[in-house]
């Protein structure tokens, strides 16, 4: 120990993470130094972007290099690095499609940006953890910054309601995982996902009561994060409580960083025990597909819709998870990509229709838009359309390569199961789209403005929706070369 | 486990101690018990209202921040144990720890988190 | 004597757990609360985690049982008035399911089939080096990112406090 050094832990390694600390405190200290009135505080936004774009820059960087850092506790590979990008990308387009929105409603707080940066950290952490005890702390990082985003329109009590019920059944959720990894811990006697590998290997594959119960509850702990039945009770109220943009974030990022985590733990330290999960995760992905599916089918509201087609496309990502081959991490990588974009276009054009205080949220305020902005309306077509897998979008390559993968394992049952299930979501992505095309208004469509910086993102989700669609190959082979070392 | 015996000696002392002298007054003293007497003592006023009252939402905040750097405080302590062997280093990682709470004080101080508003 | 210590200590902290389960009184909820802690910070110092105890009498009886305290008399929920049972129906099924639990716990504890394995720190290797002492060595190494992280996280919880609880922001 005394041979300690900082060179011994390569503190480079998480320079993007550093970035983001510091840009996110330099944001707050900005923000309470500044004499502007809360609406005019733009440089929030801008100094936020230049943190995640310099992040980015940063982690571009490491592409290709493999690296422990930290005594083993952080890892640096293709597959953290995809994540990475994926967490970056996401912070970078809610930060976009918030700078007008949080100045609409009145919650310009430096505090939004900063817990923004802050959630991206742990989910980075997550992504990279190598033990546990790290994927805990990143965890808890990233779900208290969300807690505290959604309750951020302090004047509305949907909001605060969604906050209460995010904290109170969050909290719960993270005591389960805690307590998984104290079991698994009990076990093994370790929390290095390696050595945990190493341990279940030297007792010939075969897992003792306490560790299978400690993986039950890792796996109930981070079903809740990933929004996955019967652990999604409370995904409709929350997302639509939130702050929309911040709903965007949510549905994107830390399903991102839970599945993250949940194919690292499971590949890794439960790789040789795929017989023992493989069913409870199969039932969980035939729960979540259809139950996010059905009762989408009968809502209203354009929130709580994406948020049952949120837990619905959690659904898909665990049919991959199932079939744990190496096509597997791919398809589910680039799904997560895919539906990065889609998502966060989708919200994006929903801030835009719903104007001041989120006034217009159901659906029917989506008739006639064709007419009054065929533009706006063409856009969400195609984010819908790619939701609901329809080719040539991002979403139906996506849906393809989780079939595949599951079929190549020999889940024929589970694709077919999956597929029925994307041709109900069919149903209600359409209804919007007609809601938009066939029917008149139901409203007085006030002239939208549509901000640049709404607008650069909306054009960024397009691009990627139709690149992934049509040219999937280039991001595809990226994917194949980010798969975890399986076993 | 031998070294904890002082302090089980002093608990057993501190508790018999107050038992006695509770005992003692019980057994000896004289209660002629009056109204007057058992009202609860304000001082000598003569007591306005109920004690049992709402507390303002701010002790909350206030206590909260007090968790925080409670926890904070917590960290030293094993960090001060081993700060021998953990040289120039350990002490690098501590300021690092520190500063970036003391940024967090500084945003709480500015944002008026420690003003009686 | 240890394990009549053990005993005692924990025969205690059940019945201040129970205790603290069918008080009326909030405030004395709380102060049970206090007494069931104090005693499962024993029960750690006799498994050698002397930092573990100082941490549970420092943070919880001493930090977060004061905002308990600050939450109760913040909501001052009248104690005279009778509850209603919102959820009748659950009463039955939870009662079941309760003693359910109970009979697995008891069977698995019995069957021994939940083991467990001695890691690296054992019970001796704790005392030689001292709980503290090897804590401060773990986690200014082995552990420096998770420590270095909590500070992030600590500051998490200060912007949700003053977002959240404050009055005007």
């Amino acid at each position: 120990m005394p041979n300690t050094s900082i060179m011994t832990f390569n503190i480079l390694s998480i320079l993007p993470v550093l970035i983001l600390a510091g840009f996110g405190m330099m944001v707050l200290v900005v923000d309470v130094l500044s004499s502007r009135k809360m609406g005019e505080k733009n440089f929030l936004a801008y100094l936020s972007l230049i943190g995640v774009v310099i992040a980015a820059f940063l982690s571009k960087n490491f592409t290709g290099t493999t690296l422990f850092s930290f005594y083993g506790a952080y890892t640096i590979d293709n597959y953290s690095l995809f994540f990475q990008f994926v967490f970056l990308l996401c912070a970078g387009l809610t930060i976009l499609i918030s700078k007008n929105y949080v100045q609409r409603e009145n919650i310009n707080y430096g505090e939004y940006y900063t817990l923004i940066l802050f959630s991206t950290i742990g989910m980075i952490l997550m992504a990279s953890g190598a033990d546990l005890l790290n994927i805990f702390i990143g965890l808890e990082i990233m779900s208290i910054s969300i807690y505290i985003l959604v309750g951020m329109k302090r004047t509305r009590l949907t909001s605060n309601e969604a906050s209460l019920k995010y904290f109170l059944l969050g909290a719960f959720s993270t005591g389960f995982l805690l307590y998984g990894i104290a079991l698994v811990y009990g076990a093994t006697g370790t929390i290095s996902l390696r050595q945990i590998a190493v341990f279940i290997a030297g007792k010939g594959g075969v897992l003792d009561p306490l560790l299978l119960a400690g993986m039950g509850l890792i796996i109930v702990g981070i079903g809740f994060k990933i929004a996955s039945a019967p652990f999604h009770a409370w995904v409709p109220d929350v997302y639509e409580g939130a702050p929309t943009a911040i709903t965007a974030f949510m549905a994107v990022g830390p399903k991102a960083a839970g599945f993250a985590a949940f194919l690292r733990i499971f590949f890794i330290a439960f790789g040789q025990v795929h017989q023992d999960w493989e069913k409870i995760i199969w039932i969980l992905a035939v729960l979540t597909m259809t139950t996010g599916n059905i009762i989408a089918l009968i809502q209203t509201n354009i929130k709580r819709m994406l948020a049952y087609s949120s837990i619905a496309h959690a659904g898909y990502l665990l049919i991959a998870l199932v079939a744990a081959n190496n096509m597997s991490v791919s398809a589910i990588l680039f799904y997560l990509l895919a539906y990065l974009f889609m998502n966060i276009g989708a919200f994006a054009i929903v801030i835009v229709i719903s104007q001041k205080e989120d006034s217009f949220l159901k659906i029917s305020d989506f008739s006639g838009l064709a007419y009054k902005h065929p533009r706006l309306a063409i856009a969400m077509t195609l984010f819908l359309l790619s939701m609901a897998g329809i080719p040539p979008t991002a979403g139906f390559v996506g849906k393809f390569y989780i079939f595949s993968s599951a079929i190549k394992s020999g889940y024929v049952l589970l694709a077919i199961i999956g597929v029925i299930n994307s041709v109900i979501a069919v149903f209600y992505y359409l209804r919007v789209t007609v809601a938009m095309y066939m029917r008149g208004p139901e409203r007085e469509f006030q002239p939208l403005t549509l901000s640049p910086f709404i607008f650069v993102a909306i054009i960024i989700s397009i691009i990627g929706t139709i690149q992934l669609g049509i040219f999937p190959a280039k991001v595809l082979e990226i994917a194949q070369r980010s798969i975890l070392l399986l076993r | 486990m031998i070294h904890y015996l002082p302090i089980l000696i002093l608990f057993f002392i501190a508790l018999g101690f107050a038992l006695t002298n509770v005992g003692i007054s019980e057994i000896l003293g004289r209660k002629r018990p009056t109204k007057e007497k058992l009202t609860p003592y304000e001082c000598g006023v003569e007591p306005v209202g109920s004690a049992h009252e709402r507390f303002s939402v701010k002790f909350y905040l206030i206590a909260m921040l007090f968790v925080v750097f409670d926890i904070e405080v917590v960290f030293m302590y094993p960090w001060a144990v081993a700060f021998k062997s953990l040289k120039l280093f350990g002490f690098i990682e501590m300021l690092i720890f520190i500063g970036i709470l003391l940024i967090c004080y500084f945003y709480i101080w500015k944002r008026g988190g420690l003003e009686w508003e | 004597m240890e394990p009549y210590l053990f005993y005692v200590m924990a025969a205690t902290s059940v019945v201040a757990a129970l205790y603290l389960i069918f008080e009326k009184n909030p405030v004395f909820c709380a102060l049970y609360l206090v007494f069931s802690f104090i005693n499962i910070a024993v029960l750690y110092v006799l498994l050698e985690a002397q930092f573990i105890a100082a941490v549970q009498v420092i943070v919880y009886t001493g930090a977060i049982m004061v905002l308990f305290l600050f939450v109760i008399m913040l909501l001052m929920v009248d104690v005279k008035k009778k509850q209603k049972d919102d959820l009748p129906f659950q009463r039955i099924p939870a009662m079941v399911m309760g003693f359910v639990l109970l009979v697995v716990m008891g069977l698995a504890i019995k069957s021994k089939l939940f083991q467990g394995r001695e890691g690296e720190y054992t019970s001796a290797k704790v005392e030689s080096i001292g709980h503290t002492q090897l804590i401060g060595k773990l986690l200014f190494t082995d552990y420096l990112l998770p420590f270095e992280m909590t500070s992030i996280l600590l500051f998490v919880a200060v912007i949700g406090a003053i977002i959240l609880a404050k009055r005007k922001v």
